[in-house]
């Protein structure tokens, strides 16, 4: 049976479509006017780390090296206070199998496509999660369809996405590139209604539990090297799957302690759904264009009811420059031999900062690194910042304009983190949150429960600042 | 009239999805003054000329339809010259670390 194609059929019948290719029934998870049964849809999954495990086992996927970072730490030492300098570790992710720690987030969407019979799977993403996805339906046998943010409408492709695009064709998956817009969405729910292929969404619980196990190898691996859990740990910062998946992987470890940090790279200014802006911002992922939305409204994306949830997880959240994060990447090859990132590096910077604070008998993990390569590198992101007339300085990385300057730093004590008011972020939540329902609903009680656990308040907080917005 | 391209070559098609006055009412002005813009890969399932509508079958087996605009497409993405304002970084630190020594 055909059906109508127009956009506005297509997503008239967005609900349905969504639905049926993730095989979540979220309504079923409704609690209140606002609220959901969070925990319940995670659980419902059916997937404890044990299980996840041994999913990801069969295909190398986790089990990566932390490495020490001695040299960065050395580095840190030399303009910190005396005392300061905390130990710096990163967790290698780009030893997955397609290199970056997406192929844990992509291994139960394709399990469960296998599982159900699926002819195949598909996903919106012009990230690494879209090479994790064609790698492992490579392995599982599936056919494979990404559709990717990749050009503007001069035609220029985005490095590091055409490096992405590369690297799921060499997997075998189809790829359609798409002009800049959200109407990708469109597209994508037309190849889910037309080929019945599951939907390996980057925010369903399966992607959410499948990074848990990143949080556990972690906090267990820091144990063995240094007798304790970590005292933070750091998360580049985007869609809030990380610093989701990552705390729950942690507290389930018992690291209950771990302070858990979300850092973006600061792109204030830019809009992403711009034509124009598209190829001047140095950064696929990582940044303030994703992070600000998602932690203030998680629930804008192709699934109803989002499992990333990264404003009950994070403890702080900070910011750092464009210029900032490709001098640590420049610093994490020539001082410690690996060549890494540069989107993953965010967390990097901000490490390098955060480690200063702190005494030297602390330790900072950096959650991931990602591979390197053509396209997917600071020379590719600078030369075509270049070619787009934004300048590239070495300077104060405070004089960092996001669209129109980049500026490297000229020491390493430069590097800063800007921390985001997470009060401001939490009302701004808690206002979106309302807006999601209509005027004439009341909150219940269980709503009041389920905003606290949202913001990591409690309720005398929730109602002092949902008293005024209505 | 070109020459028609092999039925079963590796080529890429492009189609426009939404004509600028069809854009989603979200989206910036300028991107709503430029059509959504689509190109897949695929093999071609007809001997086809560059410019002409053709049919491909794509990787995941699905067939589908645009105007042939490149056969066996390069990628092109690299890295391009290094860039003066990285080249000097790694001496730097190596100096700091030399110069401090360790102690602290």
């Amino acid at each position: 049976m055909s059906r109508e194609s127009s956009y506005q059929a297509v997503m008239g019948r967005r609900a349905e479509i969504v639905q049926r290719s993730v095989g979540i029934d979220y309504e079923r998870y409704t609690t209140g006017a606002i609220a959901f049964d969070y925990e319940g849809l995670l659980a419902d999954t059916g997937y404890d780390l044990e299980a996840i495990r041994a999913v990801q086992g069969r295909t190398a996927v986790g089990r990566t090296p932390l490495v020490e970072l001695e040299n960065i730490t050395a580095l840190v030492r030399s303009f910190a206070a005396p005392g300061k300098g905390a130990r710096i570790f990163v967790k290698d992710e780009a030893a997955n199998p397609s290199g970056s720690f997406k192929d844990r987030r992509a291994s139960l969407s394709v399990e469960e496509a296998k599982k159900r019979g699926s002819p195949g799977v598909a996903a919106a993403t012009s990230g690494n999660f879209g090479a994790a996805v064609a790698s492992q339906a490579a392995k599982a046998g599936l056919r494979c369809i990404i559709v990717q943010e990749a050009f503007d409408s001069q035609g220029i492709a985005q490095p590091e996405i055409a490096e992405k695009t590369r690297a799921c064709e060499a997997y075998g998956a189809e790829v359609i590139r798409l002009s800049v817009g959200p109407e990708l969405f469109y597209v994508f729910l037309r190849v889910l209604e037309t080929t019945g292929y599951f939907n390996a969404s980057l925010y369903t619980p399966f992607s959410i539990v499948g990074i848990e196990t990143l949080g556990h190898e972690l906090a267990e691996q820091l144990r063995e090297r240094t007798g304790c859990f970590p005292d933070v740990v750091i998360a580049t910062h985007a869609g809030g799957v990380d610093v989701t998946g990552t705390t729950r992987g942690l507290r389930a470890a018992g690291a209950d302690r771990t302070t858990m940090i979300a850092a973006s790279v600061d792109l204030s200014g830019l809009h992403m759904a711009s034509d124009h802006d598209f190829n001047r911002k140095s950064f696929t992922t990582g940044h303030t264009g994703f992070s600000m939305p998602f932690t203030t409204w998680p629930d804008r994306t192709d699934v109803p009811r989002n499992a990333a949830r990264p404003l009950r997880y994070m403890e702080r959240f900070v910011t750092v420059t464009q210029g900032e994060v490709f001098y640590a990447t420049q610093v994490l090859a020539e001082l410690e031999g690996l060549e890494r990132g540069p989107a993953g590096n965010t967390s990097l910077a901000a490490a390098i900062a955060i480690a200063r604070e702190l005494e030297q008998d602390r330790t900072v993990v950096v959650q991931e690194t990602e591979y390197t390569g053509a396209g997917k590198h600071p020379l590719a992101q600078l030369n075509l910042a270049k070619r787009m007339g934004i300048e590239v300085v070495r300077g104060n990385p405070r004089d960092n304009v996001p669209g129109k300057k980049i500026v490297i730093p000229e020491h390493p004590s430069q590097i800063a983190v800007a921390d985001v008011d997470l009060d401001r972020v939490r009302r701004s939540y808690l206002r979106n949150a309302l807006d999601s329902v209509p005027e004439e609903v009341q909150l219940t009680d269980i709503d009041l429960e389920f905003l606290a656990a949202e913001t990591r308040t409690d309720r005398t907080y929730v109602r002092e600042h949902t008293d005024g917005l209505r | 009239m070109a020459e028609p391209l092999a039925k079963g070559t590796w080529v890429e098609i492009h189609r426009i999805v939404l004509a600028p006055g069809e854009r989603a009412p979200q989206v910036p002005e300028d991107t709503r003054l430029v059509p959504l813009e689509m190109r897949v890969k695929g093999f071609l399932l007809e001997a086809t000329a560059l410019g002409e509508e053709a049919e491909i079958e794509t990787p995941a087996g699905r067939r589908l339809r645009g105007n042939l605009v490149e056969a066996n497409p390069a990628y092109t993405h690299g890295f391009g010259p290094p860039i003066p304002e990285l080249s000097t970084i790694g001496g730097a630190v190596r100096r700091i670390l030399r110069e401090w020594g360790g102690e602290g």
